[in-house]
């Protein structure tokens, strides 16, 4: 059982950290909390569906496809319905609810409501310490642990990267600075969709897809992020390995954990939050003006 | 003949004067006149829950817009009306009419419990952190399923009153009592507060509001309101199941807020009485009732598109103008303020001018 927590866990971290750290990059940059993050997660295992069982497409191919196509569509849809009303907060979060409902509701309606099976990418299994990993949840590890070292790499080691840190650490200073602050705000859509999009794809055969599948990951991410501090990376990464293992220990050691998973995870977030109101690694700032 | 006259003096001058108070004076009549003469059990069904969900939208308006405290777990509060009331009716045996208080009563409790904990939280943080409750309790339900019903909830309630028009005069009076209660609480000194609590906690703490305590005091009081929602809603559907606690209705109130206008209490109202009875007339057709949701969904982005401080600041800033002088509303058609004779409009004319400021004593 112990094995079993230990590999579990590690998977599902890699699974929300990619969905954190995307989740947190948007914020920290534009400020917007993007309720239809998971949504653009939930589109990309459906385009991958369809690439791979319908489209007659290799694993590679459709992936690398599915993963594109949403991102552009992402990028689309910040230009239309995000950036209009960019000064109204409000506005802002429930036209990402409403973008959510609306992506939910087409895929109910072209691919209907059902669980969809996709087949396993790689087939096998590798004993290591005695468990057995089918490679598929491997190849999970491999690919979320790979973009999150793109990612830093990005943020770190690029101009780009320097332009995303330092719109998110003061907006108007950066725009004063000559960066082009909506062109930043897009191309972090970009990285932050192409990222939850990414997961999608990987989960999408260990998973089953359907149109809610966006919900359970959705707050699961945001207890994650604010767990760890909202626009930190690092906190978004300790806070997907917390509650990972947090809710594998729940699901194995407890009875009726699957039920119980959320809650504790998410008593886990109150409990820091009331410790530490800013999140593990956020930055307590004073109040913004 | 008095008391009549005064009434009638009332009206004219505090209510008829304005378009948009005019507007909620019919709009009142309306919803309390309909069965008269429309007694259809399916309309008045619809209505009902509208009026119930008017209830949840203006309560969540007061803490999230007014107080700035964006609730993302409004649902917590319904819920644990919802399901105090039916628990107490079902295994007690009270009468609905006893438990429904109960019910607001200890949503009150939950809400200040909420907010206790949440007091040093602020803006987004306390955002998805109050999203959490709603969802731990729901975990804590499907795990003990003996006691709450697990995933059906408890059903066979009873009602509070038997026949259709008896439910709606129910919702409806109750829904006109707790949302002019909520205006006119935030019409008040009170709600001067919340403003400041908003706009600038620190400026308001500086001036010596006690914020925390006025934190906590909107937190009850619309957990109360949301609450007292919940249990007639419970009763009048004869379930409480875990649906009143679920994200998406957490999501909706949010929707219905946020798409009526925030921080007015008559937005949100006014965006239930929209949006919920166009679902609803949607989903009886046979060929488009699977795209309800879809269809809703793409009118609440483009109304916003183009009102994206929601749909009755918009209206109002259309029907009505602010006197540059006074700042007292006037109708749009008003050449002159009615307070203080002032020309509202550029071209307005020298001697209408002079005539509307001899009439209200003005140099």
């Amino acid at each position: 059982m112990l094995q079993d927590i230990l590999v579990t866990g590690l998977v599902n971290s890699g699974v929300y950290a990619l969905l954190a750290v995307g989740f947190s990059l948007i914020f920290g940059v534009a400020r917007i909390v993007n309720i239809a993050h998971t949504a653009f997660y939930m589109l990309a295992a459906y385009c991958f569906y369809a690439l791979l069982v319908k489209g007659g497409l290799g694993f590679a191919l459709a992936g690398v496809i599915a993963v594109a196509a949403v991102t552009a569509f992402s990028v689309l849809c910040y230009r239309l319905v995000i950036e209009p009303v960019r000064e109204h907060e409000a506005a802002v979060l429930i036209a990402t609810i409403a973008l959510a409902l609306i992506f939910q509701e087409l895929m109910l309606l072209s691919f209907g409501g059902h669980y969809l099976g996709i087949p396993s990418t790689l087939e096998g299994v590798v004993r290591f310490f005695g468990v057995s990993i089918p490679y598929q949840r491997l190849l999970i590890l491999v690919v979320a642990a790979a973009m999150l070292a793109a990612v830093w790499f990005l943020l770190y080691r690029t101009r780009l990267g320097l332009a995303i840190r330092a719109t998110a650490n003061d907006l108007e200073v950066a725009n004063l600075m000559g960066m082009n602050v909506h062109r930043v705000a897009m191309a972090t859509v970009a990285i932050s969709v192409a990222l939850a999009a990414i997961a999608g794809v990987v989960v999408a055969p260990v998973f089953v897809v359907d149109p809610f599948m966006w919900l359970a990951p959705l707050v699961t991410m945001l207890a994650i992020v604010v767990l760890g501090g909202l626009g930190s990376m690092k906190g978004s990464l300790i806070g997907a390995l917390i509650i990972g293992y947090v809710e594998a220990i729940t699901v194995f050691a407890l009875p009726a954990g699957a039920y119980l998973k959320g809650a504790v995870g998410l008593l886990i977030m109150v409990a820091v939050l009331l410790a530490r109101p800013e999140g593990l690694f956020g930055v307590a700032f004073e109040e913004e003006r | 003949m008095y008391p009549l006259r005064r009434v009638w003096a009332e009206l004219k001058n505090e209510v008829l004067v304005l378009p948009s108070r005019t507007l909620v004076l019919a709009w009142a009549i309306a919803l309390l006149g309909l069965p008269l003469v429309y007694n259809d059990a399916y309309v008045l069904r619809i209505l009902t829950m509208t009026c119930l969900f008017a209830i949840f939208a203006a309560s969540w308006d007061l803490l999230a817009g007014y107080t700035g405290q964006v609730n993302f777990g409004h649902a917590l509060f319904f819920g644990a009306g919802a399901y105090t009331s039916s628990l107490m009716s079902q295994k007690l045996g009270v009468s609905p009419w006893l438990t429904v208080w109960a019910g607001a009563a200890v949503a009150t409790l939950v809400g200040w419990g909420v907010g206790y904990l949440c007091l040093r939280l602020r803006g987004s943080y306390l955002s998805l952190a109050t999203l959490a409750f709603p969802l731990i309790v729901l975990g804590l339900l499907f795990a003990f399923p003996g006691f709450s019903g697990g995933e059906l909830g408890i059903s066979g309630l009873r009602r509070l009153a038997l026949t259709p028009t008896q439910n709606y005069y129910i919702a409806a009076v109750a829904m006109l009592a707790v949302v002019f209660g909520l205006w006119l609480l935030a019409d008040s000194r009170f709600g001067i507060v919340l403003h400041a609590v908003r706009d600038d906690e620190v400026a308001a703490r500086a001036s010596g509001i006690n914020t925390p305590r006025y934190k906590l005091a909107v937190f009850a009081i619309s957990a109360a309101a949301a609450g007292f929602a919940g249990a007639l809603f419970a009763h009048y559907i004869r379930v409480a199941g875990p649906s009143t606690l679920e994200v998406a209705l957490s999501f909706q109130v949010v929707i219905w807020g946020i798409f009526g206008g925030v921080a007015t209490i008559y937005g949100p109202v006014a965006a239930v009485f929209l949006l919920y009875p166009l679902t609803e007339w949607l989903g009886s057709f046979e060929k488009i009732g699977e795209l309800r949701l879809l269809i809703f969904a793409v009118i609440v982005l483009l109304v916003l598109l183009f009102m994206p401080r929601g749909l009755a600041p918009w209206v109002r800033d259309k029907i009505e103008v602010q006197c540059p002088r006074c700042k007292q509303r006037n109708a749009a058609w008003k050449s002159v303020c009615r307070l203080c004779g002032a020309g509202l409009k550029a071209g307005a004319s020298q001697s209408e001018v002079a005539r509307a400021q001899r009439l209200v004593g003005h140099q």
